[in-house]
């Protein structure tokens, strides 16, 4: 062989073998982070993990509600070769412990003093047969009502408090030349409006027995009809262009001044930040109409998969060590919109929205009020959940179906949903 | 395989001479073939019709997020059949498929006969009704998706140019949403089918169109009489190959309408997707897949059989 190609042949294998050998002492992290705020949130972990000498493999896959990342992670799992954290959460991290795949954080859990530091709310979800397999990394709120003041001021409204304050509103908004509620026509957004919508007009107790629990009498009795009902007038808040439109495009609507209001979690924040907006001046947050006694959380959490390896386990349990500890908390949930898993963080830094989120959770923890999100899997189960969505995104997209129809078929989509 | 020639030659070519040598490395010759041959059929033979099989097998279990073998018999069967969304999208799969595949036939022969009448820059048209087929689903369905969206594309366009009252929101129509599908599928298709039939038309005997011109028949009439039933065979190949990219169609669905308002745009490709992977529902998943497999076999298998048969008896 002539030179060139020896020297060709050489280079090539030299590279190959590069490729091949990943850093042992690297985690790989699969989430859905990846709108402008929820990045730039998730890359304050990334440079606290290379501050620790640890690498971090970036598994991001986008879809807002998690699906897409969820499936990749299942194939990925299937295959025998799952990374080492994934954002999974709610009922969810049952079933992958159920089968044996997540691995132990105890010792993480019992040096950093989880038992006492986490509501038990949270710390509940994140154990599996009494070990921690996960670490909560915030805890969002769902039922928000954010809102552009100048827009309001335009219309000459206010912040509606009640279901019927927002029809109101929503008209004066629509003769005013802007679109009442900015929304984006996908299954999750319209599930995310519908919970808001049946919490805020028929109480935090029938979303407990309808959403929660799946009583098949509150699922199809008169209180969901007219919960249905509700949530189907608001299709008449919102604009001609919505089937499809992704959250933050929906966002980006209230922020510029197109849209009046949006029914979205608190992630939504993360966007207006992102833009350099200031709570309460720029942009108006609020409860859901309805929904100021009662609070739909969903916690993000990373789980970590079970690990062979010693320095891939090792960088795990500091990847959980580390997505606990103040600086990470309160420099993620600054970006993220979110408030901190751990409640003994100073919120000095964190705006009024906030500020209020966390007196909430704490007082609706105490007093009741304090519900799973079950649109964003914090509820039921994946299959169950995906049936719902089902009957809630059919729905509204059909122009002559009853709410009795749609209700009935909640109760089917309940109790059919799985073996 | 012994040369039975009625002349012994001493001066034989090598060639036959060759043939005369041992049975052996003839018998080789005609094995060989089928020896290189082998890997891949035994591949293909494991990797498709094994794993169709398993896939049968889970369709009988009630596996969820992984595979299970706790059988139930046909129940993973009736829940599908008593699945609202599984209807919409067994329907939506034979509105496309028909309209797919007529309206590319249709407008790709159309395309080929225009290109076929010896006019000039033939090659750069061509190519350019060609150009589409090199774009992948997905980038055909996100720039669709801006085209029909209502508030951005053509409706908007031509409400600027002072046609107040035009309407072109199929998209965010669930009635009429599929026909969005079917119209971003035939732009993209139709180029192929009509190099097709610009490739048959080309294998046409010029004695016969002559003929037919001296017996004084009109261009369409001979076109349609004479020229298209030559072309069966053409039409067999575009209609399986459409027919195959109808079936596929799983990208182009996700790009344009996401499975559109609500599930209206659902095809069984999606429903399959969604059910055995997002939620968790293998043994559903595998049902509906087994259902779509065999709606495909009911309607490809006779027309295989009666276009193969014809072609040996024809």
């Amino acid at each position: 062989m002539s030179t060139f190609k020896k020297t060709t042949l050489a280079l090539a294998l030299a590279g190959a073998a590069l490729a091949s050998t990943a850093q042992a002492n690297e985690v790989e992290v699969l989430h859905w982070w990846t709108s402008g705020g929820e990045a730039r949130a998730a890359n304050v972990l990334k440079e606290l993990m290379e501050a620790e000498g640890y690498g971090w493999q970036d598994f991001a896959v986008a879809g807002g509600g998690g699906e897409t990342a969820m499936t990749v992670l299942k194939s990925r799992a299937m295959s025998g070769n799952p990374p080492s954290a994934a954002q999974i959460k709610g009922p969810e991290i049952q079933e992958w412990g159920e089968l044996g795949l997540l691995g132990d954080l105890n010792g993480v859990a019992d040096a950093e003093g989880w038992d006492e530091l986490l509501p038990d709310v949270v710390a509940d979800i994140m154990r599996y047969d009494g070990q921690y397999v996960a670490v909560p990394v915030n805890v969002h709120r769902v039922n928000w009502l954010w809102a552009n003041p100048e827009v309001l001021e335009a219309a000459g409204v206010e912040m509606p408090t009640t279901l019927d304050e927002l029809f109101e509103a929503g008209e004066a908004i629509r003769e005013a030349g802007f679109v009442p509620l900015a929304h984006g026509g996908q299954a999750w957004q319209d599930a995310t409006v519908f919970e808001s919508v049946l919490l805020g007009g028929q109480g935090s107790e029938f979303y407990q027995q309808a959403l929660v629990e799946l009583d098949p009498e509150a699922l199809g009795g008169e209180q969901m009809i007219d919960a249905l009902e509700d949530f189907k007038r608001t299709r008449e808040l919102m604009d001609e262009g919505m089937p499809g439109r992704d959250w933050n495009i929906a966002t980006a609507m209230v922020i510029d001044g197109v849209a009046g209001f949006q029914l979205m979690g608190d992630w939504a924040k993360g966007e207006f930040t992102a833009a350099g907006l200031t709570a309460g001046e720029d942009y108006l947050c609020a409860a859901a109409p309805g929904t100021e006694d009662a609070f739909t959380f969903n916690i993000d959490s990373l789980a970590m998969f079970r690990v062979t390896d010693d320095e891939e386990l090792e960088a795990q349990q500091a990847l959980a060590r580390l997505v606990l500890e103040p600086t990470f908390q309160e420099a993620f949930n600054l970006a993220k919109g979110s408030i901190p898993a751990r409640p003994d963080l100073d919120m000095s830094e964190f705006d009024s929205c906030a500020q209020q989120s966390l007196a909430d959770f704490q007082r609706t923890a105490e007093e009741g009020g304090l519900v799973p999100s079950m649109a964003h899997g914090m509820a039921v189960r994946a299959d169950v959940q995906g049936a719902i969505f089902d009957v809630v995104t059919n729905y509204f997209n059909d122009a002559d179906m009853p709410a009795e129809e749609a209700a009935e078929r909640m109760v089917s989509a309940a109790e059919a949903a799985s073996f | 395989m012994r040369d039975s020639l009625p002349m012994k030659n001493t001066s034989a070519t090598p060639l036959e001479a060759g043939a005369k040598r041992s049975t052996p490395s003839g018998g080789l010759q005609a094995w060989l073939p089928r020896l290189v041959l082998a890997p891949s059929v035994a591949i293909s033979l494991f990797f498709v019709y094994g794993f169709m099989l398993w896939t049968f097998v889970l369709s009988l279990t009630s596996s969820r997020m992984l595979p299970s073998y706790d059988f139930v018999g046909f129940g993973q069967y009736s829940r599908l059949m008593a699945n609202e969304r599984w209807w919409v999208a067994s329907t939506n799969l034979m509105i496309f498929g028909v309209l797919f595949v007529v309206i590319c036939l249709v407008i790709g022969s159309l395309l080929a006969i225009l290109l076929d009448q010896k006019i000039r820059q033939e090659g750069a048209l061509r190519t350019i009704y060609l150009y589409p087929m090199a774009l992948s689903f997905i980038v055909t369905g996100v720039v669709w998706k801006w085209l029909l969206n209502p508030q951005l594309g053509i409706q908007a366009m031509v409400q600027s140019w002072g046609f107040e009252s035009f309407r072109f929101d199929w998209i965010t129509d669930p009635d009429m949403a599929i026909y969005t599908l079917v119209i971003a599928a035939v732009w993209q298709a139709s180029g192929f089918v009509m190099a097709l039939f610009l490739a048959g038309l080309r294998g046409i005997d010029d004695s016969i169109v002559k003929a037919a011109q001296l017996d004084g028949a009109s261009l369409p009439r001979i076109y349609w009489r004479v020229v298209m039933p030559c072309l069966r065979p053409v039409v067999f190949s575009a209609v399986m190959i459409l027919a195959h990219i109808a079936i596929k169609s799983f990208d182009l669905v996700v790009a344009l309408t996401g499975g559109g308002p609500g599930y209206a745009t659902d095809l069984p490709a999606t429903f399959m997707y969604a059910h055995a992977f997002t939620r968790a529902q293998i043994g559903l998943g595998s049902a509906s897949a087994m259902l779509m497999l065999g709606g495909v076999l009911a309607i490809l298998i006779p027309y295989l059989y009666s276009e193969l048969r014809s072609r040996k008896h024809g």
